[in-house]
């Protein structure tokens, strides 16, 4: 095999490797909020993971600035609630959550996703 | 009143206290707060002291823009000038990729314009496709990278990149790739196509799509915008929102009906077809309920407001179907946990594709390996995985919504697609729920002359009772229009009956103990007693002037739709059980009627529910039909619930399912609904995953070893638009189904 093919077939095998690391393995940071959060829908959720506490209601307001349509809705089915995002307006959702776990929510097509965590 | 609207051009904290301060300078604004998070403003107000203008003004004056009436329409706005931007760009895109291909292509680049086969020229016709038009993909891509996230768009973004810069690189050192062996030919047509396909596959798929939310935008377009309120007796027109509990409304024939009320006076008939689905229209008179976005036809009246708002029927019906299409089906799952590994492992296919055949490809293996690795990115299609499910429950449930058939969840509309066995409550649901006279029988020696001659004695005596029979016999007596005689000494003897004196003679209504303890003998009519016993019904004899002159049956009458319903029911192969609190006698005889084999009598309400859960027991999936007021228990214990002829909140909790009106032929449509929204979900995920996992592996160039053939990226864009866009229109397929 000649020195190009070896590069090519080591930097190959370093590619999958970094798109594992890079993509999959990556570990959310978790915000605590009170009452009121915003999340920022821009490339994903800024904050990605909230965490909230059970019983008390929450106000999420998302603001899209991120013109990609795969954005431009958000799930949180746990809660029953779908909604259109319109760029740079802001859209605020209540939830109650009754019972401590972790409710994902995610865009409409299920490719960005956001972890709300009920303590 | 309160009231939120958005505001333009607030930037900063300062905003917040100016815009609050000139808004509570405005006479008749009691309170105002600003919110800098979400762009808005909330007032208290005097509606009759401050108009909008007013509102506006106070703002305008300060520097900012009060949108009063943008929040309604802004996603509609939104959207159409997304439409538009992304029309033009797939557009222009689509005309300069062409001439770039007609430049480009062997034997197409022959018959072309000098100009266009120039390198140079392609790469700046190339750059405005890939930067411009193409700058959306780049716009979404490189956030998403901050994330660690990616999507469809960064497949595109890396396919089209490197297409471009390779075919850039090309332009300007053709020589230096002519020395290593690799033909200097440029790929600006593919980078161009890909970009054009893709933005005409989301240019369709969103047209596509607001079809699928089609429903909501119709049920809130029902919504009247005024109503003619009555105060201080004079008609005055004013704003739907402005209507308050108790106003008095007049409604003229040929109108809708703003809110929800009871009616206080007139007659009429009201096309309840866009809330019930019940295409015939409903007599109403005084104290009839009306709903809110029906239409008057005939007749005018005047109701009384009992629900305004967001409590109004079609308030809670738009806040349900909303709710539904947020909810996710069990059968998403797996879609949704591909989904979101799918495009790291398409991006390491591609790696792995360019490694394999720039080690193993044909000369020059560079190209080759870089052609199929683009094709890779291309072809994947997670699109058509996330669209799959939520498309068809948006059309499903909006589907159902205008038929009158409520889904809760999309949990519940697949759960019913499943269920074999379908318990239904008797009264109310089967029967109509009020006893009606069925039968009245002259005895042979009777001293009537006809049916209508002891009708009229029974309702003149009945009249002084309170019991529920009674209000049956006198009901029917009014309908016929008769005429009732005096009654003198009236006594209601518990557990027999009630007896008096009509003309001076002994008159006595009851049942046979009555009989016995008035010393006449019922042997004649035991035979004429008995087989109308026999039909469920409740019989009453009557005596006048000691002797027995007739019987009178009543009893709970079964719906018109019921027998039908039944029938259609074992056709679809399901077990059909009817749950009563009746006895056994008269619990058979409906089912009977109705076609009902299995039969639980003697129930109580607080049984039913267990009653539910024996069946579960032995492995079948239930469906429990009720009115959702009294069985709310039993409702929630089952697979689904059905709730029927109801548009309480009581029962739109407990039931997975709410019907609006009362035709039994709406439980199959739920059913039937049910079923088609699956199948049209199964077809989705299979053409979905089906469409990746049959293609990703040619486009990776599976098929070159063994036919010599691979695929051009400018195909694998073909596909992928074609996919997501059949799913979309898979789905609205639904919109044409007869339930």
């Amino acid at each position: 095999m000649s020195i190009d093919k070896i590069f090519v077939l080591i930097l190959g095998l370093a590619g999958i490797i970094f798109t594992y690391w890079f993509f999959l393995m990556k570990k959310g940071k978790e915000t605590a909020v009170s009452e009121e959060a915003q999340i920022i829908v821009e490339g994903g959720y800024t904050p990605e993971n909230i965490s909230v506490t059970r019983g008390e209601k929450t106000k999420i307001t998302f603001l899209r600035k991120d013109p990609s349509s795969c954005l431009e809705e958000v799930v949180l089915g746990d809660f029953h609630i779908r909604k259109y995002l319109p760029l740079n307006q802001p859209v605020t959702i209540e939830i109650t959550p009754k019972k401590a776990g972790e409710y994902k929510y995610s865009c409409g097509m299920n490719m960005y996703h956001g972890k709300i965590i009920v303590k | 009143m309160k009231k939120t609207f958005s505001i333009s051009g607030m930037h900063c904290a300062s905003c917040v206290t100016i815009i609050e301060r000139s808004l509570t300078k405005v006479a008749g604004i009691s309170s105002a707060t600003a919110n800098l998070a979400t762009l808005q403003a909330s007032i208290d107000y005097d509606p009759e002291l401050v108009s909008d203008n007013q509102i506006e003004r106070a703002l305008e004056d300060v520097g900012y823009k009060a949108l009063l009436h943008v929040q309604k329409d802004s996603e509609e706005l939104t959207k159409q000038k997304e439409l538009r931007d992304l029309k033009i760009k797939t557009s222009l895109s689509l005309s300069l990729g062409l001439l770039i291909l007609w430049g480009s292509f062997p034997g197409l680049r022959e018959t072309a314009p000098k100009l266009l086969t120039v390198s140079l020229v392609q790469l700046v016709l190339a750059s405005v496709v890939q930067f411009w038009a193409g700058l959306v993909f780049y716009r979404a891509t490189i956030p998403s990278l901050k994330h660690r996230s990616a999507n469809m768009d960064t497949l595109v973004t890396i396919g089209t990149t490197v297409a471009f810069s390779y075919s850039a690189f090309v332009t300007f050192f053709p020589n230096y790739l002519e020395n290593l062996g690799i033909p200097p030919e440029p790929y600006f047509d593919v980078s161009t196509i890909i970009i054009a396909l893709i933005l005409l596959g989301r240019f369709l798929e969103a047209k596509a799509k607001s079809g699928t939310s089609e429903a909501i935008r119709k049920l809130i377009g029902l919504q009247a915008k005024n109503a003619r309120v009555v105060r201080d007796g004079k008609d005055i027109d004013i704003p739907i929102e402005n209507v308050v509990l108790g106003d008095h409304i007049r409604v003229r024939p040929g109108e809708k009906i703003p809110v929800d009320g009871v009616v206080l006076e007139g007659t009429s008939s009201v096309d309840e077809s866009m809330v019930s689905g019940e295409s015939i229209p409903v007599d109403k008179m005084k104290d009839s309920e009306v709903f809110g976005a029906t239409i008057n036809k005939s007749g005018s009246f005047v109701y009384k407001a009992t629900k305004v708002g967001k409590d109004t029927l079609l308030a809670q019906i738009i806040r349900l179907v909303q709710e539904a299409q947020g909810s996710k089906a069990p059968i998403q799952r797996i879609a949704d946990l591909i989904s979101s590994y799918f495009v790291p492992i398409v991006i390491m296919l591609a790696v792995a594709t360019f490694a394999v055949w720039y080690i193993f490809g044909p000369a020059p293996s560079f190209v080759f390996a870089t052609l199929n690795a683009i094709a890779v990115l291309i072809i994947a299609c997670p699109c058509a995985m996330g669209l799959a499910t939520p498309t068809a429950i948006m059309v499903g449930t909006g589907l159902g919504a205008g038929r009158g058939i409520l889904i809760k969840d999309a949990e519940s509309l697949e759960i019913a697609h499943k269920i074999n066995t379908i318990i239904f409550d008797k009264t109310g649901t089967l029967t109509k729920g009020k006893p009606e006279v069925t039968d009245i029988v002259l005895t042979k020696n009777s001293k009537s002359k006809n049916a209508d001659e002891i009708l009229s004695l029974a309702a003149a005596i009945e009249k002084n009772s309170e019991h529920s029979l009674a209000e049956a016999i006198v009901t029917k007596s009014e309908t016929r229009k008769l005429d009732l005689p005096k009654v003198a000494d009236f006594a209601a003897i518990a557990g027999h009956g009630v007896r008096g004196v009509v003309n001076g003679k002994s008159l006595a209504l009851g049942n046979r103990k009555l009989m016995t303890k008035e010393g006449l003998d019922i042997g004649q009519i035991e035979s004429n007693l008995e087989k109308l016993e026999n039909d469920g019904k409740t019989v009453m004899i009557l005596a006048y002037d000691n002797q027995i002159s007739g019987l009178i049956a009543v009893s709970d009458t079964v719906k018109d739709t019921a027998h039908e319903a039944v029938s259609q029911l074992k056709k679809l192969g399901l077990e059909v059980v009817m749950i009563t609190g009746d006895n056994h006698r008269t619990a058979q005889a409906i089912g009977e009627k109705l076609g009902i084999d299995k039969i639980l009598a003697e129930v109580l309400p607080q049984e039913k529910e267990s009653k539910v859960r024996e069946i579960q027991e032995q492995g079948k999936i239930v469906a429990m039909v009720g009115d959702g007021i009294n069985d709310a228990p039993a409702l929630a214990s089952a697979d689904v619930g059905i709730a029927m002829g109801s548009g309480t909140d009581v029962a739109m909790e407990s039931a997975g399912i709410t019907l609006i009106n009362q035709d039994l032929r709406s439980v199959v449509a739920a059913l039937n609904l049910s079923r088609k929204t699956m199948r049209t979900i199964k077809l989705n995920l299979f053409w979905a995953f089906g469409y990746n996992v049959a293609l990703i592996p040619v486009a990776m160039g599976i098929l070159y070893p063994f036919f010599g053939v691979s695929m051009n990226p400018i195909f694998a864009s073909l596909a992928m638009s074609t996919s997501s866009i059949s799913v979309v229109l898979n789905s609205l397929l639904l919109k044409r189904v007869r339930l």
